[in-house]
């Protein structure tokens, strides 16, 4: 099995234990306090982990090149409002500008 | 009997309808994660497409397919995914006394949990609608669906012109995603934690770690209060 399966079986069951564990086993008791405080500061803390690794990681290197250019792009798309796709699309054509700019 | 029906037809369909402007975003999403998937380093189609049908949640498939094309080890992009995934559980446990029916009934009506439908099912006293909650549910789950089979199929497409810019979708996609996840002092404290924890280890432990040490940011709930 290739290292994409194998990442898409274990996502997907984990993530269907995950939904079930409340309706299923935990027969709608309520989590402790303490654990709800750290669970809801899960999902801020990897994504914003991810938004810094992606624009500044390549490999084992923190570099600063075109994806900067792009993610700023990104950020000004946001405060408009911009549809994701778009924000996404804006993200891309920046970077490749700022490349091609470099180049050329 | 159908007298009993109607009321659950009724908010069957409301979920449904209110759904769809979500959907549409929701779809879009969906377009992003196929066209990354098909692009030089990523899963590829069909474990695409699986991974859509069967997970069911954007964040967590991004976050497996960016620790995935950077290099790193499977089991990193499956701990990533899956931490971002806790927060399916306090979530489940909110809308748990509200499911009914037999246990495999309501593992798959929770498998529609995701945020939207969440949110849309929400009464606003803490209380919950099931049949909302699934209507808007399928309605989230064909959009996430069908976007990805089209991004999929437009990315084999557009081949290479598109990959020129293409590194930084990643980040654009995943601070779209952060965004929306800011809604308190300490979601901002954490999240500015997390980046800081996760860029100072990139240049010594392998790809995806960082991600799976920025969880650490999340005791601050435990601090701050």
């Amino acid at each position: 099995m290739s290292d994409a399966w194998v990442v898409v079986a274990a996502v997907g069951a984990g993530t269907i234990v995950i939904k079930a564990a409340g309706p299923v086993l935990l027969g709608g008791r309520p989590l402790p306090e303490r654990v709800q405080s750290v669970v809801a500061l899960l999902a801020p803390a990897l994504l914003a982990a991810l938004v810094a690794t992606t624009t500044f990681g390549t490999g084992q290197q923190l570099v600063l090149d075109a994806r900067i250019i792009g993610v700023g792009a990104a950020a000004v798309a946001l405060l408009l409002r911009a549809p994701v796709l778009l924000v996404v699309l804006v993200a891309a054509a920046a970077a490749a500008l700022a490349r091609l700019a470099a180049i050329g | 009997m159908a007298t009993d029906d109607a009321p659950i037809r009724f908010e069957l369909r409301r979920g449904a309808v209110t759904a769809v402007p979500l959907a549409i975003a929701v779809g879009l999403f969906g377009v992003s994660f196929g066209v990354l998937s098909v692009s030089s380093g990523g899963m590829g189609a069909l474990p695409a497409v699986v991974m859509s049908v069967s997970t069911f949640a954007g964040s967590a498939q991004f976050a497996a397919a960016s620790v995935l094309s950077s290099g790193g080890q499977p089991i990193a992009a499956i701990a990533a995914a899956l931490l971002l995934n806790a927060r399916y559980l306090p979530i489940g446990v909110s809308v748990a006394p509200y499911l009914r029916g037999g246990p495999l009934r309501r593992l798959l009506k929770a498998q529609l949990v995701v945020d939207e439908s969440w949110a849309i099912a929400a009464d606003g006293d803490g209380r919950f609608d099931p049949h909302r909650l699934v209507g808007a549910g399928i309605v989230l789950w064909l959009a996430w669906v069908i976007g990805t089979i089209v991004g999929v199929v437009g990315g084999e497409a557009l081949g290479d012109p598109a990959t020129l810019g293409l590194d930084a979708a990643f980040p654009a996609l995943f601070l779209a995603l952060l965004v929306g996840q800011l809604r308190s002092r300490d979601a901002v404290v954490g999240a500015l934690l997390g980046a800081g924890i996760a860029l100072a280890l990139v240049p010594f432990t392998p790809p995806g770690v960082p991600i799976i040490a920025a969880a650490a940011a999340a005791l601050v709930g435990l601090v701050r209060r």
